[in-house]
């Protein structure tokens, strides 16, 4: 270098070891592009393996028809009704219970106790679907030696209540303090100001947050699995009994090593696929376009 | 943050009126009953699993058999997959959900980061049983004939953790099926991460005559780092937990598995394979006490992720892909 220096005016040095940290950045920043397209490769090689074999496996039998008792053939119609019956009531259980709890810890309750709540809710979060599955076994299947639907949707519904929970309180938090006191100073009580003021105000984004919830429940597998258990049988209203859903229909086929049925797996995830797509989509392409990512 | 000053609430103006202190009351059970579930899911999950303790206490753990025909029941194989699986989908996860992040965060144009990173979190919501149904009949075919058949003959020919057979499904395939499920959740969290770095640091480093990589890794990273290993970790406490793909992917073989290739059981599919027909008793109840250990290692694993991430980002990071 010393020698370079003395030969070399001083601009062509640094202009040689600035030309190395240009191509330092360009080949990183490159990097992080590919890997960009790599995290995105996944998304299009399902979507277009579940589109091209579900398409030639669904018909209106697959949508219509309730499987064979025993054998192949049928159609999914249990699991669908199935799916719809258990997300419904996971529905109405979940919904009350997050909202109710995110207008605690966001609107009364004080700040400590909030905080541990809204801890609770994290963990929840993080607790393993399956879990859930066995939890709920412990007391609604296991004291009846019966596996129920009603199970099940409870266990769709311990999923939900967090997600619901914290995404509504966010956007409570956004509802401006001087409506509340506009209401409160025009005599509305606090309970009439909360469910006419607050929530209303905010309900866009509070049912952003159910559809979500619901769209994670309509494709989860494993809390079903030892509480719902799957059935044959087309099953209207007795949550007292074994119910089908879509994704154990997914599962139980694909673990056949008849080709018939691993089809029919294909097109039932092609619904599931089309369901869940689409209200993540509609969802988020509403969130997005009013300005905020979540 | 937590509990912001100023922000819009009643706290502070508790009405005494009858209706609202009944509405106080409602929220404020159901608020308590997501502290109570929590609890209740520790409580019921240890005593459902109380004969099992009481059969073979902590040698549960470590015991190597699992032999329902011999009533011997053993974590040690599960625990070993749900592990090693793990650690393959954050080893694979890892490098590219950084990568990708601070692609989104600091270096795409906004009309790319914005669809991009819709398209990454669009990932996290496709159904577990349908990446599972993919990963069982298009990518465990594949992996077998290009990557698994590759290393098996190479390196695996010097060193035995790499030797064939390769089956297609199996420890490696679940490794990579994890790592596509908890890509979302890297990329969604890390990218929050580096976006609450003060614009003023990367200025800093800029004005300075830094380039944009110099800046990132020596102005942004450094700042973010305790956010980024929260988000690496809550990956990996998704992918201890997740059941479906895994169950479909891995072979369901209850053994230590002892090659890359082998076919293995995680905790979570032993469960979502077995439970359902085991007999009530001393099965079930180590089926549950399977399930406490997954508990317990994924909570301890999610509340030290939750601690670094708001250490940097705040709270109210990660919803949308949490769990």
């Amino acid at each position: 270098m010393a020698v370079a220096s003395g030969v070399l005016p001083q601009t062509l040095v640094k202009s040689r070891m600035d030309r190395r940290r240009s191509f330092v950045d360009r080949f990183f920043r490159g990097l992080c592009l590919v890997a960009a397209v790599v995290a995105i490769v996944p998304l299009f090689a399902v979507i277009s393996f579940v589109v091209v074999n579900g398409i030639s496996a669904l018909s209106i039998d697959l949508l219509t028809k309730a499987p064979k008792a025993a054998g192949i053939g049928g159609g999914a119609l249990a699991s669908i009704l199935g799916s719809l019956q258990l997300v419904g009531l996971a529905t109405i259980i979940a919904v009350p219970f997050g909202v109710l709890a995110a207008v605690y810890t966001s609107e009364f309750g004080d700040r400590r106790s909030a905080a541990i709540i809204r801890f609770a809710a994290d963990v929840m979060v993080g607790i393993p679907s399956i879990l859930m599955g066995i939890f709920v076994f412990t007391f609604l299947v296991l004291p009846f030696r019966q596996f129920n639907a009603f199970a099940g949707s409870v266990a769709l519904a311990l999923l939900m209540v967090p997600i619901i929970m914290r995404t509504t309180e966010e956007i409570i938090r956004l509802v401006p303090s001087s409506l509340r006191e506009a209401s409160l100073a025009l005599g509305v009580p606090a309970w009439r100001t909360v469910l006419s003021i607050v929530l209303r105000t905010g309900l866009g984004g509070i049912l952003t947050g159910i559809m979500l919830a619901v769209a994670r429940a309509f494709g989860e597998t494993a809390p079903l699995l030892f509480t719902a258990l799957g059935s044959r049988l087309v099953n209207i209203g007795s949550f007292d009994r074994p119910m089908d859903s879509l994704p154990l229909f997914v599962y139980t086929n694909a673990r056949q090593p008849i080709k018939a049925l691993n089809e029919q797996a294909w097109g039932a995830a092609l619904l599931l696929l089309l369901f869940v797509l689409t209200i993540n989509i509609l969802v988020r392409a509403r969130t997005v376009s009013h300005g905020r990512a979540r | 943050m937590t509990a912001s000053t100023g922000r819009p609430s009643f706290r502070g103006r508790q009405s005494s009126r009858i209706p609202d202190r009944l509405f106080r009351g409602t929220s404020g059970v159901f608020a308590v009953l997501i502290v109570i579930v929590l609890v209740a899911i520790g409580i019921l999950l240890t005593a459902s699993s109380l004969q099992t303790w009481g059969a073979f206490g902590l040698g549960f753990l470590t015991g190597i058999t699992w032999d329902p025909v011999a009533g011997i029941y053993g974590a040690l194989p599960f625990i070993v997959g749900t592990l090693v699986t793990a650690t393959i989908g954050m080893l694979i996860a890892a490098p590219i959900g950084l990568l990708t992040a601070i692609f989104l965060a600091e270096l795409a144009p906004r009309w790319l980061a914005v669809p991009l990173g819709f398209l990454v979190e669009l990932l996290a919501a496709i159904p577990s049983v349908v990446i599972g149904l993919w990963g069982v009949f298009v990518l465990s075919p594949v992996l077998r004939v290009t990557v698994e058949d590759w290393i098996a003959n190479s390196i695996g020919k010097v060193i035995p953790v790499f030797a064939g057979p390769s089956f297609g499904v199996g420890i490696f395939a679940a490794g990579v099926i994890l790592a596509i499920m908890i890509l979302p959740t890297i990329v969604s969290i890390s990218r929050e991460v580096i976006n609450a770095v003060p614009t003023a640091q990367r200025e800093a480093m800029l004005a300075l005559g830094a380039t944009r990589w110099e800046t990132t890794t020596r102005a942004v990273l450094p700042f973010a780092s305790s956010g980024i290993i929260g988000a690496v970790m809550l990956g990996l406490g998704r992918a201890l937990g997740e059941t479906m793909a895994v169950t479909m992917v891995i072979g369901n073989n209850p053994q230590i598995p002892t090659r890359l290739f082998d076919q293995g059981q995680t905790i979570a599919s032993q469960i979502a394979t077995t439970f359902s027909e085991a007999s009530i008793g001393l099965q079930t109840s180590s089926l549950i006490a399977l399930g406490l250990t997954l508990l317990v290692m994924t909570i301890i694993l999610n509340i030290i992720a939750r601690m670094l991430v708001r250490r940097v980002a705040g709270d109210g990071v990660g919803m949308a892909t949490g769990g």
